[in-house]
């Protein structure tokens, strides 16, 4: 009971961050329809940023750990927002209109480009980063075996749950959100109401990175190792996430980000964790097979 | 446009690199990330070259690098253009061993970008021909590839007994993962196939006891000829290749006789193609790239058209990894990477969905582009990656377009 506990706060931890990720996929498909292969390695610059400005503050002397997290994270997304903007100017503005598979090439050539930007830039080499928030307590114990929850673990959880609500509100009643959904509908009609399409999905890109700089900062703070490499099977996660929860959908980002935490968390758990992807990308299958829109999306009805 | 906007555009261009460059290229982090040195003058160099880049291409008019949208892919010459360019790759392709400039370096790239040019048209049935997007299609490569390492491991088989057997196992294969996807639309169906791969290779990769795990299958056979070995030594009572035709031995023969198996196979592959889309299962697959209720509303059955696809993309794809095998002598799952799906995939896209010539061409210059970059090693993938935005934004349906259906309704084809 107590191992299944603390694999449950594991799994919700690693689906928090997956959840982060996803949502960048999820809202770049819903209004432009493409799939964001970029998005990964947009995270892990997140994380790069992160680690560096932790680095940064560290030699300045800023040691109080509040201050320095809100710091670093601000500039994690200031920084990794403009690679989101710049990365959509560059490789997919150009293409907006064009056949349906000329920006999805055109991301996976950008995927790995920043990947191996970063590999020149930074080196191949892992890079640790020593646990900046310690310390946590112990929610059960049974059976000789204790169910720890570290402090940063309830920051994880609790921030993703903050920027979760502060978003949706922000999708319903902003006027940005307005102009997000209205292009997501139908993109000329929107341009002819007066709603610069171009800027809105700029800013679009520039939300999902900011969002994905946040799961990079987390990523690095909880596991404190970090390569120009984690990018892939992060953002291949995410996407599978949001696909699961049915892509579109901000509710199902979260709830496919959750659930692929916690498959990954289970598995490793209880059976040999190097088949945990496969188990992910089963039961991707397994439930398209039987809701082949994903757990929350609407299907699709063809119009004649 | 004045020079004041000029400048201002100039210099918002410097801020965004300024911005992009700042933390990653103005902070180094040492190995371990324990402490970090800083670049400061890389980011001003950055910032400057982007702001004499804007200026400078400010100065050109803009019809020099952004041509008419409408004129920017070439449709495919009408009439005897294409058939004739064809006769004069496969000719060429004949003769590519023989000529002066020859070497056994440039063979053997020959070999890997045929290698290449079989999967992009194995993949185009399914993406180019069938419409369904597949982001996995290594798995099917890894299928032939391992089949023919691991029988020929286990149970002693020859590349050419293998050669027919590994091709069924990858369509099984192809099967076995079309059947659960059939319902499945457009980018559903693109990270199922994604997992597909990432599935068959994390079994690659973990299952030693029978695939070598990590290390992969060493010493596969080569192909022989008629039986005979083309080797500088054969076991006894075995008659190698030069033996039997009285010449020295020499490596090159084997690059080349595999160049021309490559290259037999390809040639009939692309017949095969070409054939089975006048055939009734091809023009379903059209249909259903175009029209999946319509094809239903006409009684044609998708799961089956669906099916046949997959099948048959994925055989492709199996001899195209038995081929590699007997190339390298040496798989491990390394070589099945989404990245290699990715590269077979943009062939296809560069190539121009569906055609067949375009794709020779796409997998002649993604095979070499690598080989290019050889001389600037660290740069190699960061300069593919690039060179792959960039030819997408220059010509965004491929070097060349057919999307127009094999069949027209007034009766010309």
């Amino acid at each position: 009971m107590a191992y299944f506990l603390q694999q449950l706060v594991n799994g919700l931890t690693l689906g928090a961050v997956y959840a982060l990720i996803a949502i960048g996929y999820t809202m770049v498909y819903g209004i432009v329809g493409m799939i964001n292969f970029a998005h990964g390695e947009i995270f892990m610059i997140g994380a790069f940023i992160s680690l560096i400005g932790f680095l940064v503050l560290g030699t300045l002397g800023v040691t109080w750990v509040p201050l320095a997290l809100l710091l670093v994270l601000l500039i994690a997304m200031a920084f990794t927002s403009v690679y989101g903007w710049a990365v959509e100017r560059i490789a997919y503005r150009p293409l907006r209109g064009s056949f349906r598979l000329a920006p999805l090439i055109s991301a996976i050539g950008m995927s790995i480009f920043l990947q191996n930007y970063v590999l020149l830039v930074q080196g191949a080499h892992e890079k640790t980063l020593p646990p900046v928030i310690t310390g946590g307590f112990e929610l059960m114990q049974s059976g000789g075996f204790t169910v720890q929850v570290s402090w940063l673990q309830i920051i994880i959880i609790g921030m993703t749950l903050v920027l979760m609500a502060g978003f949706t509100t922000m999708i319903k009643a902003s006027s940005l959100g307005r102009a997000q959904r209205a292009t997501e509908q139908d993109m000329t009609m929107a341009a002819l109401l007066g709603i610069d399409v171009d800027r809105t999905i700029s800013l679009t890109f520039v939300i999902g990175a900011a969002l994905a700089a946040v799961a990079g900062l987390m990523v690095t703070l909880q596991y404190g190792v970090i390569d120009f490499f984690i990018g892939f099977l992060a953002g291949v996660k995410a996407f599978t996430a949001a696909v699961l929860g049915g892509i579109g959908s901000l509710p199902g980002a979260v709830l496919g980000g959750l659930l692929i935490g916690l498959i990954e968390a289970f598995w490793s758990g209880y059976f040999p964790s190097e088949y945990k992807d496969v188990a992910v990308f089963a039961v991707l299958i397994l439930a398209l097979m039987f809701r082949p829109s994903g757990l929350l999306g609407r299907p699709e009805v063809e119009k004649v | 446009m004045g020079w004041a906007p000029r400048f201002r555009e100039a210099a918002l261009a410097a801020i965004v690199v300024i911005a992009l460059a700042f933390p990653l290229i103005g902070f180094e982090t040492n190995d371990f990330g324990h402490g970090f040195d800083t670049r400061f003058s890389w980011v001003a160099i950055a910032g400057g070259a982007a702001f004499a880049g804007k200026l400078l291409l400010g100065l050109v008019p803009r019809r020099f690098y952004l041509r008419q949208r409408a004129a920017r892919h070439t449709a495919l010459p009408e009439g005897k253009a294409i058939p004739i360019a064809a006769a004069a790759v496969a000719v060429f392709a004949v003769l590519l061993p023989v000529l002066p400039f020859s070497s056994r370096a440039l063979v053997d790239l020959a070999t890997v970008s045929l290698i290449y040019i079989i999967l992009g048209w194995g993949l185009n049935i399914v993406v180019g021909l069938a419409g369904l997007l597949n982001l996995g299609y290594a798995a099917f490569y890894a299928v032939g590839a391992y089949s023919f390492a691991l029988a020929a491991q286990w149970y002693g088989l020859s590349f050419w007994e293998m050669l027919p057997l590994a091709g069924l196992i990858a369509a099984l294969s192809g099967i076995l993962l079309g059947l659960p996807v059939l319902r499945l639309r457009g980018d559903y169906l693109a990270i199922v196939t994604l997992g597909f791969g990432e599935i068959v290779r994390i079994v690659l990769n973990n299952w030693s006891q029978v695939t070598g795990g990590p290390n992969g299958v060493n010493d596969i056979p080569r192909p022989t000829f008629l039986g005979m070995p083309i080797a500088a030594r054969a076991p006894d009572g075995v008659t190698t290749f030069n033996q039997f035709f009285g010449m020295p031995y020499d490596p090159m023969q084997r690059v080349v006789y595999l160049y021309y198996v490559c290259l037999a196979a390809a040639l009939l592959i692309n017949w095969f193609s070409l054939r089975i889309r006048r055939l009734p299962v091809g023009r379903a697959w059209e249909a259903l790239r175009e029209d999946e209720i319509a094809c239903r509303a006409l009684g044609l059955n998708p799961t089956t058209i669906k099916l046949s696809a997959f099948a048959i993309s994925a055989m492709i794809g199996g001899f195209a990894g038995v081929f590699f095998a007997a190339r390298a002598g040496f798989v491990s799952p390394e070589s099945f990477t989404f990245q290699e799906s990715a590269t077979i995939l943009a062939i296809v896209v560069l190539g121009g969905m569906g055609s067949q010539l375009g794709i020779v061409l796409a997998g002649v210059v993604l095979a070499t582009l690598p080989e290019f970059g050889r001389e600037l090693a660290q740069f190699r993938m960061l300069l593919f990656g690039a060179a792959m935005v960039a030819i997408m934004i220059w010509r965004p349906r491929g070097f060349f377009t057919v999307r127009a259906p094999s069949v027209r309704l007034n009766g010309k084809s």
